[in-house]
């Protein structure tokens, strides 16, 4: 099979409510949100990573979100930022061989937001943990508080940022879980890009979602689970 | 006992000039660091992604822990009464506001956004303990302020008594929250610990005095002021107690660590194959920072010799900066166990060590802070009567120059 | 005498302004938009554009509403300017919109920090 016939594949068996309007553009319609009204608390927004579909020598997802969030590199890897990342994984016992997506993992009891002084990084109604860069100070206590080493500091002064996405000097930035994108009905970027499906898109609240049943019918796990952030962002194939 | 006179420094001299000459250009180097950081970005400093805080937050974290100890002097005299610091009360909580400033404006300029000081200010999480941090500091400004008004005027006398009270149960809280600033993360192993709190009171009490003891030594050399060994000896000896006392907690902290499975890694890491960290944890924090220290304050032929107690409290500052920093850096370099189990790698540099290397601005802009502290002291005891006239044994303690003669 | 001194001077002041170039025009020259008439009235948006976009932002930001009549990126786009080259100029640029304004009233811009001060090219 084909990259795009597997992707069409997966899209398809996604949800019923989806539908690939034309390439690049799809809707989930029940979720599709008006303009006008605010993000509702009725809805979960999170991921099933199934680590089984994903490939050591793939990192789609990676370049989708670089593109989609305008993020540039400096050369400097130190110090460039990176929404999402790779991790590849070798079981000190079994030498079972795993690969995966890292991101914000969009804690229901988020540390950075609990640390940030001004109130900077929340949580939106819906479960995305955002910074708001407007009272951002740029101390770096959520880098010091995440978990998941989520985050980024933006170390140099920026243009061409995409319109969508605003980033600048002396802020702490991450994984928005493309809240622009969501907010009109399309998939993450990176969940879009995705050719394998690994990547799994939905409302975690909303029984009737596939990522929901899912979650309920196959064994996944969160990152660091004795912490009890209760993540929206699971992983299947993992036995951590 | 006599009624302590204090004056001023006498200002315009060569010397004055020389030192605020040289305090200021330190002063202006830090400000000139923090401005080219700022205008290029952080890239330009040793900090990154991984090695979020760097030597600024060093500096800045020792500075505002040595700033709640260096109060204890005023403390011991108008909390649990002990005449033979009253003196030296008013010097102690100029150090105290003055040690804060310093931090703070190092912590300050090392922000990414400095320019929203006025945000940081006015919009407050109050889950957040760094928020509480912001309050606690300015509630420290102003209650010490107030206990030095109370000292120095004749008028507010009364008040002394409650203030030092208040300002003493202050700086505990404050430093039980630059404590827990690291104490409540969880994310990173080194951190995590109820611990941190007590432990950092006791690193105030040990910092602050080491600066203080410093600052007295010099004031009175420089300006020519009697310093009887009554107050020297009690000072080194107290500074002995909190060395210790700082080496229990470390020892608690560590033990702890190893015990717990979870942790030990960690711990041994730090301890034995930390590279940088286990040379400064054995080497600079606990070999010349406590052990050293300790050997000159009591060992008989330095115990009462000045240069020796000088020593001894530098000694006991490089060590502390040590400790901070080996906490500080140290916590973040040891890889956040993210899958337990695994072999790890990434781009991102999971399940790695991570390496930091200071760059010269963030050093100077971090040692500017012990530069603005002493600038502070420097013009303050210019101006206003903070510094005793005379620190000889028949002012400090009548009944050790009686007994001494006996 | 006094008076007379005063007057003089005003005068010089007067005739200083109508003189050289720098003084020709007092007032910035703002770039007409590209759309028919503004979101709002343009008295109105002249002194409290500020607090709309700021109204927006927090919405937008904290809540997830989207809409776009009172969208930063909308201003921009609408009130692009091109340069020479034929690409619309940015904030660094006088003959931006924005700048045209704020650097005659010396009020700095923080949007831009961020924020596109150039509608986005075609992708």
């Amino acid at each position: 099979m084909s990259a795009t016939t597997s992707r069409r594949a997966f899209l398809a068996s996604a949800s019923a409510a989806v539908a690939t309007l034309a390439p690049g553009i799809t809707l989930i319609a029940a979720q599709a949100k008006p303009a006008d009204q605010p993000a509702s608390s009725a809805v979960r927004w999170g991921m099933l990573i199934d680590t089984t579909r994903c490939s050591q020598d793939c990192s789609a997802c990676v370049g989708a979100c670089n593109v989609e969030n305008g993020l540039g590199s400096h050369g400097r890897p130190q110090t460039d930022p990176q929404w999402i990342r790779k991790v590849d994984l070798t079981s000190k016992r079994t030498g079972q061989k795993l690969s995966l997506p890292v991101m914000c993992q969009h804690c229901e009891k988020p540390p950075c937001v609990d640390v940030c002084p001004t109130g900077a990084s929340f949580k939106r109604q819906d479960g995305i943990v955002l910074v708001d860069r407007h009272i951002c100070i740029g101390c770096r206590y959520c880098m010091m508080a995440c978990p998941y080493k989520a985050r980024s500091f933006v170390h140099e002064s920026l243009e061409n940022q995409r319109p969508h996405q605003p980033r600048g000097k002396g802020c702490v930035e991450g994984c928005t879980l493309c809240a622009h994108r969501v907010d009109e009905g399309k998939l993450p970027a990176c969940a879009e890009a995705c050719a394998s499906g690994a990547i799994l898109f939905g409302d975690l609240n909303d029984p009737k979602s596939e990522i929901a049943q899912k979650l309920r019918t196959l064994p996944t796990t969160q990152i660091r689970p004795e912490l009890k952030l209760n993540t929206a962002v699971r992983y299947g194939g993992l036995s951590i | 006992m006599k009624t302590v006179a204090y004056r001023e420094v006498e200002a315009m001299t060569t010397g004055w000039w020389m030192l605020m000459g040289a305090l200021a250009a330190f002063t202006s180097l830090g400000l000139l660091a923090a401005f080219y950081m700022e205008h290029n970005g952080h890239w330009v400093t040793g900090m990154t992604n991984q090695i979020v805080w760097g030597l600024p937050h060093v500096f800045a974290v020792f500075l505002i822990v040595a700033a709640s100890g260096a109060l204890n002097v005023a403390s011991i005299s108008s909390v649990f009464g002990r005449t033979a610091y009253k003196p030296l009360a008013p010097l102690s909580a100029l150090l105290a506001v003055s040690l804060l400033a310093g931090g703070l404006t190092v912590l300050l300029l090392d922000l990414g956004r400095p320019d929203r000081l006025m945000v940081a200010m006015t919009k407050y999480n109050f889950r957040s303990i760094f928020a509480w941090n912001v309050i606690l500091y300015s509630g420290f400004f102003g209650i010490v302020v107030v206990y030095m008004w109370t000292m120095m005027d004749r008028r507010m006398k009364s008040f002394s008594k409650p203030a030092g009270f208040a300002a003493f149960a202050w700086r505990l809280i404050l430093t039980t929250g630059t404590g827990s600033i690291f104490g409540f993360l969880v994310a990173r192993t080194p951190y995590d610990s109820a611990v941190m709190a007590p432990m950092f009171i006791a690193m105030s009490f040990s910092f602050g005095l080491a600066v203080f003891i410093l600052v007295v030594f010099a004031s009175s050399e420089m300006t020519n002021r009697p310093l009887g060994d009554a107050l020297v000896r009690r000072l080194k000896n107290l500074l002995g107690v909190f060395i210790a006392a700082v080496l229990y907690f470390v020892t608690v902290q560590q033990l702890t660590g190893l015990y717990v499975a979870e942790k030990r890694d960690a711990v041994v890491f730090l301890l034995t194959n930390g590279g940088i960290f286990t040379v400064l944890f054995w080497m600079v924090q606990i070999g010349l920072g406590a052990l050293l220290p300790l050997a000159l304050l009591f060992a008989p032929p330095t115990a009462m010799n000045r240069p020796a107690i000088g020593l001894a409290a530098i000694l006991v500052i490089l060590g502390g900066i040590a400790q901070v920093y080996v906490i500080i850096i140290g916590g973040q370099a040891y890889p956040m166990p993210l899958f337990p189990g695994f072999e790890v790698t990434s781009s991102f540099f999971d399940g790695q060590v991570n390496t930091y290397v200071p760059s010269g601005p963030e050093a100077f802009l971090g040692v500017s802070g012990f530069a603005v502290a002493m600038l502070l002291v420097a013009f303050a005891s210019t101006v206003f009567r903070f510094l005793p006239e005379s620190l000889a044994d028949e002012v400090v303690d009548p009944h050790c120059v009686a007994k001494a003669r006996k | 005498m006094k008076a007379s001194w005063l007057i003089a001077l005003l005068a010089m002041l007067v005739a200083g302004l109508g003189w050289g170039p720098a003084f020709a025009d007092p007032f910035p020259t703002i770039p007409k938009a590209k759309g028919e008439r503004c979101v709002e009235d343009p008295q109105y948006m002249r002194r409290n554009h500020m607090d709309i976009l700021r109204h927006q932002r927090d919405d937008t930001m904290r809540l997830g509403i989207r809409t776009t009549k009172h969208s930063l990126k909308e201003c921009v786009s609408c009130h692009a300017v091109d340069g020479k080259d034929g690409k619309p100029v940015t904030v660094k640029s006088s003959q931006h919109f924005c700048s045209s304004c704020h650097e005659f009233a010396a009020v700095d811009i923080d949007c831009f920090a961020c924020h596109a001060s150039t509608p986005e090219a075609k992708r």
